[in-house]
């Protein structure tokens, strides 16, 4: 079964099943879905016994790859290990088989979770309160953002419509910025990836909302200037919005609330180790500075005097972004990693994940072009390699990466070059591991030199070799029924 | 080494623009194209639309990245190039060939703000 790689449609043969729907104990004998809306056609489900079933979903499951199976330097992305610790919380049927409908007074554990996570990301980030409602990182920009307009309106100012973003943003910046129905204006960015403030000076006026930033920038380095760019943010009256994409490298030594900034969003799947990349789901909490608390999505978990906690709706909210409380089970999982640490632990994630994103750095700028030199932060980013005569890509290297059994770094990402490569390791990798990593890349970049066709016709030994890109692009194919039209 | 007409002016943001008459036709450059890698799609304005030196009038989508085109001649858009619809690899085979759209222009005065082949080809190398 090593090279299995069939669609479970494939497997389907008329007649053949695994299933026994049990009898109809209700006597409904007519559905009361109207004629018009029923299904007409046969349903398309495929045909197949249990034992398929399970050969095909555990075949294809062993040609995942995640962290558990191998290293993962996808930078920007926080790729670590997800202790199982988290698993067995979240799993048990204390907070399983509760409903976000039940009465306040039998989810008291479950509330207390909630609201004791929410003060202990206050803290790690310097926010004054948190809202855990909003699904994943680029649904907190827009929470964020949305927060950021009603604070402008609520004071009668419907001026500013603007918001600044770096051109070396995530692509999510922009894109939540559109949604929450603001503008945006582009600020230069120096060469070595921080804002230019120069060029921030003049797009101050009284349209702009704020800024949207994130500290380290996307080329892993820790803007400077941010007390600066704070300062004439909020003297122009505009707010600043951290993107927390990053937040990794500073946990532990540096708050983002600290740096000045007003609103943030927390990449829970990424800082706080719990799944994502494809198994999510994420959970992009928002924390605020205490002057926007009222604004925070409905509903808040609060706590009385008493100590009980209770749901509470806010009338000068933005209104509810969730239905009910967000993914519950994210939360289980975060608030399991920050108490398995603990206060201190918590400290050294930060200069760790730092330790090893520099020793990457080091150990390959030999072999790879390091556009900005000097100390990063969690990641780093090479121009491809140094020496580009066999013509040699980015991408060629990233998929000869996997002939060697490690993912692939986050390729032609940020777009400040031409052959970027960004190398996150966080801090769960071992010395070995990042070592093996640093040999591979070197015999890859000696393969380039030597052998240039292996490296081009990479990846060699996978299932599927090269894919073809563009046709995804073009004519993507999403389904089974488009393909067995297409095939048609 | 990516090629660089003589007969057509350059932006530094890397389209080219070639006047043939009253009329100047707009495309992106051999060097913006490799940059790009494959390109996927090609945002095209409508006809009739009016466009300005400096300002964006669509987008090129590659396997790699989005970026926006900015026009390098202010005018009106008297045509697109409708193969590119269909067929957005044809920019990649020949970006000079290749035009994007066709633009009945305002200004010639215009044509001083743009570079020459070998400013551009400079620009190029760095």
């Amino acid at each position: 079964m090593k090279y299995y790689d069939k669609l479970i449609f494939e497997l389907s043969r008329p007649g053949r099943k695994g299933y026994e729907l049990p009898k109809n104990e209700y006597g409904i004998q007519e559905c009361s879905i109207p004629a018009e809306l029923r299904r007409e056609a046969e349903l398309d489900l495929p045909e197949v016994s249990e034992l398929d079933v399970v050969r095909h979903y555990t075949n294809l499951s062993t040609k995942n790859f995640g962290v558990d199976t191998g290293f993962y330097p996808l930078g920007s992305c926080t790729m670590k290990y997800n202790p199982k610790i988290n698993e067995e919380v979240s799993a048990m049927p204390q907070f399983n088989n509760i409903h976000p409908l039940q009465s306040e007074d039998s989810i008291q554990g479950a509330l207390e979770l909630y609201y004791n996570l929410q003060v202990a990301l206050s803290n790690i980030a310097g926010f004054a309160e948190f809202t855990l409602n909003p699904y994943a990182g680029a649904h907190g920009e827009l929470t964020g953002l949305m927060v950021m307009r009603q604070y402008h309106e609520s004071r009668g100012d419907f001026k500013r419509t603007k918001v600044i973003i770096p051109n070396s943003a995530h692509g999510t910046n922009p894109a939540s910025a559109m949604v929450a129905g603001l503008q945006v204006v582009e600020v230069k960015s120096k060469p070595n990836g921080s804002v230019d403030v120069e060029d921030l000076k003049p797009l101050l006026d009284d349209t702009i909302a704020g800024i949207m930033m994130t500290n380290p920038n996307t080329l892993g380095m820790f803007e400077v200037e941010i007390m600066e760019i704070a300062k004439l943010v909020h003297e122009a009256g505009g707010l600043l919005y951290y993107d927390g994409a990053n937040l990794n490298p500073l946990l532990g030594k540096v708050r983002p609330g600290d740096m000045g900034f007003d609103i943030m969003h927390i990449n829970i799947h990424k800082t706080f180790s719990t799944p994502h990349g494809g198994g999510g789901p994420g959970s992009g909490p928002v924390g605020v500075a205490e002057k926007l608390v009222d604004f925070l999505p409905n509903p808040r978990v609060k706590k009385n005097d008493e100590g009980k906690f209770y749901i509470d709706c806010g009338k000068e909210s933005l209104g509810s972004v969730s239905t009910f409380f967000g993914n519950f089970g994210v939360m289980l999982r975060a608030y399991a990693y920050i108490l398995t640490l603990g206060k201190e632990n918590l400290k050294n994630v930060g200069p760790m994940a730092t330790l090893n994103a520099n020793y990457i750095k080091e150990c390959l700028k030999d072999d790879y072009l390091l556009p900005i030199d000097g100390v990063c932060k969690h990641e780093m980013v090479f121009d491809g390699l140094k020496d580009k005569s066999t013509g040699v890509t980015t991408l060629n290297i990233a998929k000869r990466l996997l002939d060697y059994g490690f993912h692939a770094p986050t390729i032609y990402f940020p777009l400040l070059f031409h052959e970027s490569m960004m190398i996150e390791p966080t801090e769960t990798e071992s010395l070995e591991t990042l070592d093996e990593f640093i040999e591979v890349m070197h015999k890859v970049a000696k393969e380039a030199r030597e052998t240039p066709d292996d490296v081009k016709n990479a990846p060699l030994t996978t299932l599927v070799r090269k894919l073809d890109e563009t046709g995804a692009a073009k004519n993507p194919i999403l389904n089974y029924k488009t393909l067995k039209a297409n095939a048609q | 080494m990516s090629k660089v007409l003589n007969d057509v002016r350059y932006a530094d943001s890397h389209e080219w623009v070639k006047i043939e008459g009253e009329f100047a036709f707009v495309g992106i450059s051999d060097y913006a194209q490799h940059a790009l890698g494959n390109i996927v799609y090609v945002d095209m304005p409508e006809v009739g639309d009016e466009v300005t030196q400096g300002e964006e009038f669509g987008a090129v989508e590659s396997v790699k990245a989005a970026s926006d085109l900015i026009s390098p001649i202010s005018g009106e858009v008297v045509e697109i190039n409708e193969a590119l619809e269909d067929a957005p690899e044809l920019v990649n085979e020949d970006a000079y060939e290749n035009w994007i759209m066709k633009v009945k222009f305002t200004d010639a005065a215009e044509l001083d703000n743009l570079l020459d082949a070998e400013a551009y080809a400079k620009i190029c190398e760095e």
